[in-house]
């Protein structure tokens, strides 16, 4: 008995360590920010702002005008909100396990506009073409087409 | 920065009595929606006859016309409204370029469309860009309000 309680609280220890490092994996801090949820969720998900850096953020914000080919300019006092929250939770600036993983491939200084060219969505999202070509899914990001819980940063595989 | 959550106070107290009226008794809540569409076509109207001296009021069958019609005029993926509105207004859409649902346009199903110039001034903008590649005038705007005001 006693011999055995050790490899066994060992096993136990991995399975209880595992548990949440591999839940952080698929989670990230969801949008709390009830402006940013509404402005930036007119249009598509409001993205959860560690999927890229502050000084993308601040690109971003700089560039509503040409949002990816669409005007998405709002009032400047609601933009300036916005900004602030998107910098100050960007994945450079929080402690996130799934933040960390997407910053760790962006180059120093860079500037990523798209989290869909990052290569740690690309190495979970190799999929045939017949999966990006279903009808709700339209976009690659898209992300509740398939992960329904993805607004609330549950992006645990469906 | 913009404050959304007010902290409690006398005057949220009386705005939470009023909504509390509101909840309690819909006809008024859905008699303010008309009047604030109302007054957004009121203001659409003086800019249209602004622009036009025989400006004779807006048609909701121009309002259909403008919503069927492809357009072709900016982003390819939106050649017209019903590339993301489907062509029942009523109907859930879903925006082409980004896969989100799109809550129908048509007022009889979702009462509080064009309620707020803000948001009515900033689709318009987006939208007519889009679809028409260009802004949209107040003669179109109106009409088309019209149009999904009997819908």
């Amino acid at each position: 008995m006693t011999r055995q309680a050790f490899p066994i609280t060992l096993a136990l220890l991995a399975l209880v360590a595992a548990g949440p490092a591999l839940a952080d994996d698929d989670w990230i801090p969801p949008v709390t920010d009830e402006l940013t949820m509404a402005e930036c969720g007119d249009c598509h998900m409001a993205f959860q702002p560690g999927f890229l850096p502050a000084r993308s953020w601040e690109a971003m914000m700089d560039g509503l005008a040409d949002h990816f080919g669409d005007d998405a300019t709002i009032a400047p006092e609601k933009a300036d909100h916005i900004r602030a929250y998107l910098t100050a939770n960007a994945g450079d600036r929080i402690r996130s396990e799934m933040a960390r993983e997407y910053m760790r491939w962006v180059r120093e200084g860079g500037v990523p506009l798209r989290i869909t060219e990052n290569p740690e969505f690309l190495g979970e999202h190799d999929f045939r073409p017949s999966v990006w070509e279903r009808p709700e899914v339209v976009t690659k990001s898209n992300c509740p087409a398939c992960h329904q819980a993805a607004e609330r940063g549950d992006y645990e595989d469906d | 920065m913009i404050r959304l959550s007010p902290r409690p106070s006398a005057l949220s107290l009386a705005a939470g009595l009023g909504l509390a009226a509101m909840l309690t008794a819909p006809v008024p809540a859905l008699a303010d929606a008309t009047a604030d569409r109302h007054a957004i076509l009121d203001a659409l109207a003086e800019e249209a006859r602004a622009a036009n001296a025989d400006f004779a009021g807006f048609s909701a069958a121009a309002g259909e016309t403008l919503f069927r019609t492809a357009w072709a005029g900016g982003d390819d993926r939106t050649p017209s409204c019903t590339a993301c509105h489907t062509e029942d207004p009523r109907a859930m859409g879903r925006n082409a370029k980004t896969g989100r649902p799109i809550e129908p346009v048509a007022v009889s199903v979702k009462p509080d469309r064009f309620t707020d110039p803000d948001e009515v001034a900033k689709q318009f903008r987006r939208d007519c860009k889009a679809v028409l590649g260009r802004a949209c005038t107040a003669q179109e705007k109106g009409d088309y309000i019209t149009f999904m005001a009997e819908q």
